[in-house]
């Protein structure tokens, strides 16, 4: 064989490998696009059919019939408000990390990350239900205050590191206190940060699904939870579930979109650095 | 209003990170220190606590199903994590070069840890129909004998095992690649001027390089896959019958569907030491090997 023909072969062999990791990884996606667009017979069919007229259908069960436009709305508020909170206790602390080289707190954060939220969840429930908090908004986005916090301040972190200190220094000459600094010099240089750390906040407040699952009720039941419940009592409406799963997901994979250079900073809380 | 400005300035350093740390205290440390407090109590939700000392730990050490809880925990973070670093390995190498369309791909690597866990669960959970499901139509199609996956006792971990492998792989895969880009180019071109293979240079000098984000990707994907929850819920629920009940799942409906809180809250705190535990020791072999 000629060199040639052996780099041919070796660049075939990668190209053909790649296309094998992306389609394992884009599989069920494609799967859940197309068993929300089938009916249920092509659904329920042994031999799956590949080629169809898609339907509209499942959409609009699931939209019209179960109340969906009410859940949607619910995680949408929850995931709000927990990442307003979010942001206005994580950035002043995400700062405080940067500046004054706080590494006890930092490490704070890092043990709340590893203890298994479950733990949380037994004292919280048994205090909320004492307090007659269960089934309420304010419930929910203390708990998801959890999940959003911590990538607040690790994304943000990194980014008040890299304002320079002259910039706020040369703010203090000018007679400027600590606070009005920290909101009219550092806050607008990390603008891009402060979005990036709120949408994935958002991300995750939006598919926390243990926390809800015990503590909302018929009033504030999210997406995830009430798709989940779907499937117990219903019977398997199998396009049903598709629509269900793909509206869950678009809202992220948007958001994604926007922000994918912060994913795993943020899922990987910095440790990659230190 | 001066005097108060003046005030913050010499105490910034408290004041600044004070809103989180009343967060962090009141819905963190607090909930770990009242799990202790209730674990010494048997406590029905609903119905007035009595203090039983350290019974309901001993329950859970003569308890069959805690052990299985155990075992089942084990298993899954085993058979789980290493596939996911050999395969993020491979494919953290077979991503590390320049081709067209890279940034579509960086962006179709993050959808399967970014979406809903729910929504995964239950696409899988289709996937996995015994009679319907369309990975059954695979093994056929290759030939293969059906299979029972998560409705089989001996096959339902290894089935979820491959759920978590498809959401997680990629996050290794991301760290491993952002490490492989730091290697200077200059390395392998001295290593080729020695005359060394393909073979030898990742030895040498890929591995090398890149084994602090390993041991890094492998602590967050232990510590994550030891308290797995959502899609083993949502997917078999535990079962069939307890077969997939790891510690947590069976922490999880001890106290939310028999609602035992005391006893609940002696489970996790056998699973939280055990997740701090594995942490510090994979953290301290880090350091050690250094």
């Amino acid at each position: 064989m000629t060199p040639e023909r052996r780099e041919l072969l070796k660049r075939t062999g990668i190209f053909l490998l790649m296309a094998l990791v992306l389609i394992v990884m884009l599989f069920p996606f494609y799967w859940m696009i197309l068993t929300s667009l089938r009916n249920q017979v092509d659904n329920t069919s042994p031999v799956p059919v590949w080629f169809f007229q898609p339907t509209f259908e499942n959409y609009r069960n699931v939209i019209r019939e179960n109340d969906f436009l009410t859940y949607t709305w619910n995680s949408f508020v929850i995931a709000a408000l927990s990442t307003g909170f979010g942001l206005v206790l994580g950035l002043p602390a995400a700062y405080s990390i940067a500046r004054f080289k706080q590494n006890g707190l930092a490490l704070g954060i890092l043990i709340a990350r590893l203890t298994p939220y479950i733990t949380y969840l037994v004292p919280w429930y048994l205090a909320f239900r004492a307090l007659g908090w269960i089934d309420t908004y304010l419930a929910l986005t203390l708990t998801h205050l959890i999940v959003g916090m911590p990538l607040i301040i690790w994304i943000m972190i990194s980014f008040f590191e890299e304002v320079p200190i002259e910039l706020e220094e040369a703010a203090y000459v000018d007679g400027a206190s600590r606070l009005g600094t920290f909101f009219r010099v550092v806050l607008p240089l990390s603008a891009p940060g402060t979005v990036a750390a709120a949408i994935l906040a958002f991300i995750f407040s939006w598919n926390q699904f243990l926390f809800s699952l015990v503590l909302s009720g018929p009033r504030t039941q999210p997406v995830p939870v009430a798709v989940f419940n779907f499937i117990s009592y219903g019977q398997i409406d199998f396009g049903g579930l598709g629509a269900a799963a793909v509206l869950i997901t678009l809202p992220v994979v948007l958001l994604t979109l926007v922000i994918q250079r912060w994913i795993v900073t943020g899922l990987t809380m910095g440790a990659v650095k230190g | 209003m001066k005097r108060a400005s003046d005030f913050f300035d010499r105490y910034a350093q408290w004041l600044f990170p004070l809103p989180a740390l009343l967060a962090i205290a009141v819905l963190i440390v607090g909930p770990v220190l009242a799990n202790f407090y209730i674990s010494l109590h048997n406590w029905f939700i609903g119905l007035p606590p009595t203090f039983v000392g350290l019974d309901n730990f001993q329950e859970a050490l003569a308890d069959r199903r805690f052990w299985n809880g155990v075992r089942n925990t084990f298993y899954f973070t085993l058979l789980a994590v290493p596939i996911q670093l050999v395969l993020g390995l491979g494919i953290a190498v077979l991503f590390n070069r320049e081709f067209p369309g890279k940034g579509l791909v960086r962006t179709i690597i993050l959808l399967p840890m970014v979406a809903t866990p729910v929504a995964i669960a239950l696409i899988w959970a289709l996937m996995f129909n015994p009679s319907l499901g369309v990975l059954n139509y695979f093994l056929e199609s290759l030939g293969l004998p059906r299979s029972l996956w998560v409705a089989n006792a001996d096959l339902v971990i290894p089935s979820l095992v491959m759920v978590d492998v498809w959401e997680w792989t990629p996050m290794i895969a991301l760290i491993l690649l952002a490490a492989l880009q730091g290697i200077p180019g200059e390395y392998y071109e001295a290593a080729r001027i020695d005359g060394a293979t393909g073979i030898q240079a990742f030895l040498h000098i890929t591995l090398p390089s890149i084994r602090s984000a390993i041991v890094v990707a492998l602590i967050l994907r232990t510590v994550d896959a030891l308290k797995t929850f959502d899609i083993i819920y949502v997917i078999t629920g535990g079962g069939p019958g307890i077969a997939s009940e790891t510690l947590n799942v069976f922490a999880f409906k001890t106290g939310f569907q028999f609602f035992r809180a005391g006893y609940s809250a002696s489970l996790l705190i056998f699973l939280m030491f055990l997740v701090l535990g594995v942490a510090i020791l994979l953290n301290l072999a880090r350091r050690g090997g250094k």
